[in-house]
């Protein structure tokens, strides 16, 4: 499943498609309305996340490169995930014995 | 439906972390009573299994907007809605730490639609309209309506937190701080796209997942085999 999860980038992409309603960046944003809000402006670089959007490249990285990161982030993630699940519902589940 | 930084204000982001902390503890509670440790390999493929969906993004209409099937609705069928409220919170936090999906001021915001709206809302409806059934044609169809309405009832909530934010923060100009559309926008946008076609997509796959579960492990499905455990 993980392997199929460019999908997921490919076939927007084929649609010319946009973000998610109500997740776009501060450009498209002013793009949009000619503005961007204040608050919004202030908060959006609360956090700096590792690995941006499942990718590694940045914005402007190759087709391949996107479709390889994004696999790649898809294991990482279902790894992660997995493993903090796991060792929190060990925990509540042993002490509840 | 992962609400970014800067969307929410204050007054809306932390009341939501409470309301989400407040379920958190509920879920640790209700699951040291009900959780065996046969279960715990299950919640991780839970958590995998919802983490890999909601990348796959879906397209509406060309030049369209983008959503996906969050997947909590069948987790919350088989292993119960409290086990979800875990699997996806835990998602939702990682994506949000280490992918950027979704604002990290916006976890109790993003936890509460979907670890905990889109859990219960998929499970009250999946009773309802089950009954007391335990095979055939009506599991499958209460499953689809749980997947359905569950992903667009929390769709709706993201909405709302949206669509208030230009009535509560407004700045020195008059324009609003954060999220600039209000409910009149926000909340068709969200709701439709996700009647159609994300909620169709969720509901099949809560559909097909649940077959699959009552054919080769009928007893592992919560909502089927042990309700009385529930309350």
């Amino acid at each position: 499943m993980a392997l199929l999860t460019p999908l997921g980038i490919l076939i927007p992409e084929k649609f010319k498609a946009e973000g998610a309603w109500g997740e776009w960046g501060i450009d498209k944003l002013e793009k949009l309305l000619g503005y961007v809000p204040e608050g919004l402006k202030k908060l959006s670089d609360f956090w700096k996340a590792p690995i941006p959007d499942y990718g590694f490249g940045g914005e402007g990285t190759s087709r391949t490169l996107h479709v390889i990161s994004y696999i790649a982030s898809g294991l990482l993630g279902i790894g992660v995930c997995a493993f903090v699940v796991f060792v929190i519902s060990r925990f509540v589940a042993k002490h509840g014995k | 439906m992962h609400i970014p930084d800067g969307y929410l204000g204050l007054q809306t982001y932390l009341p939501l972390y409470g309301v989400s902390f407040g379920f958190w503890a509920m879920a640790q509670k209700k699951l040291k009573k009900q959780l065996s440790l046969k279960h715990v390999p299950y919640l991780a493929m839970a958590a995998a299994f919802s983490f890999l969906i909601m990348m796959f993004d879906i397209p509406i209409i060309p030049g369209g907007t983008t959503g996906h099937a969050v997947g909590a609705s069948i987790i919350a069928i088989i292993l119960g809605p409290w086990t979800a409220v875990l699997a996806v919170s835990v998602v939702l936090i990682i994506q949000a730490l280490l992918f950027g999906d979704g604002g990290v001021t916006a976890i109790g915001a993003n936890c509460f639609n979907m670890a905990v709206v889109m859990p219960f809302v998929s499970y009250w409806i999946f009773k309802l309209v089950n009954g007391k059934s335990v095979s055939g044609a009506r599991p499958a169809v209460a499953a689809f309506f749980a997947g359905y309405l569950g992903l667009t009832t929390a769709a709706l909530f993201a909405a709302i937190e949206f669509g208030i934010q230009p009535l509560i923060a407004t700045g020195a100009n008059g324009r609003p701080l954060y999220a600039p559309y209000p409910l009149s926008v926000a909340v068709p946008a969200m709701v439709v796209e996700h009647l159609f076609p994300f909620g169709i997509v969720e509901g099949l796959v809560t559909m097909l997942l649940l077959k699959y579960f009552l054919k080769h492990e009928p007893d592992l499905v919560y909502a089927i085999s042990d309700p009385s455990k529930d309350r």
